[in-house]
């Protein structure tokens, strides 16, 4: 176990270091200095300017500055906004996009699960083609879609629900509606083709065969083994709801990470745009390693494997 | 009637008169008949695509669908970037089928040519990570060892890095064009596919045919071409079909977040963001049709892809 930790250790240590250089060549390679622009024409302005942000040394000197910056948590300034930086934006913005993605991920993995064992309990019954049929319209539909949909059904014509901004709960029902469908469908199938795969074993029969009942047969049996799958693809529906806050938060004006992210992509404002990428990426890679080791200790087998495989 | 040792045999017999019985001469032309006629792995599959509607039907929604994005704008008399601004937020009619948009633009028109762009980036993308995926995948699963263990490390390396923040910074220093988000999607989305044909290719490398192959001195390149990847196939197709959806999503999702193809071109994406502000006065029809077709496109890949993994499991045959 421990060998298998330090392997998937370093992979996340190569993998954030890739990105960070990646972000630093593409910085490097944008053509013209960040201070190209109109209000900053005097010359020796910008050559200020340039040695504040050390972007007058060498190349490889500033990486090794950016580096630095990097693993201590100094994500830059931003360009466009004065007196901002990448961190202040952080700090503000980040808090409501950890709750927004928080609760939309509570909200598919509950909802997911149920409608999952629900269609599987009903093979082919009508709840199996109605929950499935909703898991095919959730991966089908743009979450940016659905959630003008929403407005324009549940905010606008219906006035249930209001159209935008993050106050209050009653705020949050429709960008977590938006936001959670897809991977609510997502982990609805998976648990469902799991849980048939997994009634059909012996052990099942056998915990029926000892006259338990339904209920704890399922709960204590089945949905154990047939959740497996699910905290596998946790990683890719962490960085699905993560990219789906981008478009989320833009459409209902909530004032979050991925908002001033957009907003740092119209306005090309460079350091901020890469700041972030670092920040979110570095935040994915850690999710990702993190549910690496949670599926190791969860599943017994990969211990086995990974002996055999070595 | 061999067996009239057995009792039971004997019993049954005596209750059944002889002249029941009749020998049945054994006909030499009927011994070598086959019962079903022989199908090859790819007319059995279809065979059992066929039987499946849903995919059937998403099948026929992306025929008329590439047919329209072909004619669409053709036969259309509006020409997609002309505005109008007279003739702004028309409802659908019989003049402009899909209504017009905010400038007066005809939304039929901008719709298929939505169509070509979406349909094209998707295919582009599933292409190029196809041919990436079984240089990569195959020479890692077939040359093994070594080789093959620094392959897949650098594909788990690159599997992790978050995919559509990668082609956001791509698109970010490249400038968004159709070339360009056709680069980014594909410069970290071949990983998924070199994983599969990896992964078939080395479960089939091991069969005896392939084994007889060899022993025949048939060179690698050729057993790669002709044993390994034919059979591989069936995996790789279904990986395509689902890679299709995911880029047109990208695609679309760029294009709203304002890194797509950039206006005044259409693509779906891009129309859907331009009718943001209009859905809250009623203007329905400007988001609606571009919603529409994203959707049901991905709705049809994704059903289509489903169909085809039943149909191409051997496993499955009846």
């Amino acid at each position: 176990m421990l060998r298998y930790m330090l392997k998937r250790l370093l992979i996340m240590v190569i993998t954030l270091w890739i990105i960070v250089t990646l972000t630093f060549v593409l910085m490097v390679s944008i053509p013209g200095s960040p201070f190209n622009s109109d209000q900053t024409s005097n010359e020796i302005v910008q050559a200020n300017l340039e040695r504040h942000y050390n972007l007058d040394k060498p190349y490889h000197i500033q990486y090794l500055l950016y580096l630095k910056s990097i693993a201590t948590l100094e994500f830059g300034p931003s360009i466009k906004q004065p007196n901002q930086t990448v961190n202040d934006l952080l700090g503000r913005g980040f808090p409501i996009s950890f709750e927004l993605g928080i609760v939309t991920i509570i909200v598919a993995v509950v909802s997911g699960i149920i409608l999952g064992i629900l269609a599987a309990l009903r093979h082919n019954g009508i709840i199996d083609y109605m929950a499935m049929g909703i898991a095919v319209l959730g991966i089908s539909i743009p979450n940016f879609i659905l959630a003008t949909l929403l407005i324009q059904q549940l905010a606008v014509n219906l006035e249930w629900f209001p159209v935008a901004t993050w106050s209050s709960p009653k705020h949050m029902v429709l960008p977590v509606l938006a936001l959670a469908t897809g991977p609510m469908a997502i982990i609805a199938r998976l648990t469902r083709s799991t849980m048939l795969e997994v009634l059909t074993q012996d052990y099942i029969k056998m915990a029926r065969a000892k006259g338990l009942t339904p209920w704890k047969v399922i709960m204590k049996h089945a949905l154990r083994n047939a959740l497996m799958p699910v905290v596998t693809i946790m990683g890719t529906l962490l960085a699905g709801i993560l990219t789906g806050t981008f478009v989320i938060e833009q459409i209902f004006a909530i004032p979050g990470m991925g908002k001033y992210f957009v907003e740092s992509i119209n306005h090309r404002d460079y350091p901020v745009i890469m700041g972030t990428t670092v920040f979110y990426s570095a935040f994915l890679i850690i999710m990702l390693f993190l549910v690496d080791i949670a599926y190791g200790i969860l599943d017994p087998r990969i211990k086995v494997n990974n002996k055999e495989g070595e | 009637m061999k067996q009239k040792h057995n009792p039971r045999h004997i019993k049954l017999q005596s209750q059944v008169p002889d002249e029941w019985f009749r020998w049945k001469e054994r006909d030499q032309n009927q011994a070598e008949v086959v019962s079903r006629p022989s199908l090859s792995y790819w007319q059995d599959a279809w065979k059992r695509l066929v039987k499946n509607k849903l995919a059937m039907s998403g099948l026929f929604f992306l025929i008329v669908l590439v047919i329209m994005a072909i004619i669409g704008p053709i036969v259309s008399p509006y020409e997609v970037n002309k505005t109008d601004l007279p003739n702004q937020y028309q409802a659908p009619s019989a003049e402009h089928w899909f209504g017009t948009d905010s400038h007066g633009r005809d939304v039929f028109t901008r719709t298929w040519y939505g169509a070509r762009i979406s349909l094209f980036v998707g295919f582009m993308a599933a292409l190029i990570d196809v041919t990436i995926g079984i240089i990569y995948g195959g020479i890692s699963g077939y040359k093994g060892g070594r080789t093959d263990n620094i392959m897949m490390r650098i594909i788990e390396i690159l599997y992790g890095l978050p995919y559509l923040l990668v082609v956001i910074l791509l698109l970010v220093v490249l400038g968004p064009s159709l070339t360009t988000i056709i680069i980014a999607l594909t410069v970290t989305g071949w990983v998924g596919m070199a994983r599969i044909v990896r992964g078939q290719v080395l479960q089939i490398k091991n069969y005896e045919f392939v084994l007889a192959s060899k022993s025949f001195g048939t060179r690698s390149s050729r057993i790669i071409r002709k044993n390994l990847l034919p059979n591989a196939m069936g995996p790789i197709i279904v990986q395509m079909t689902l890679t299709v959806p995911s880029a047109i999503f990208a695609e679309a999702f760029l294009s709203f977040i304002g890194l797509g193809i950039q206006a005044p071109y259409a693509s779906w994406g891009v129309m859907a963001n331009d009718s943001l502000g209009a859905i809250l006065s009623g203007n329905w029809w400007t988001l609606f049709f571009p919603a529409f077709f994203i959707s049901f496109t991905m709705f049809a890949f994704n059903v289509l892809g489903d169909g085809l993994q039943d149909a191409l499991d051997p496993k499955l045959r009846k």
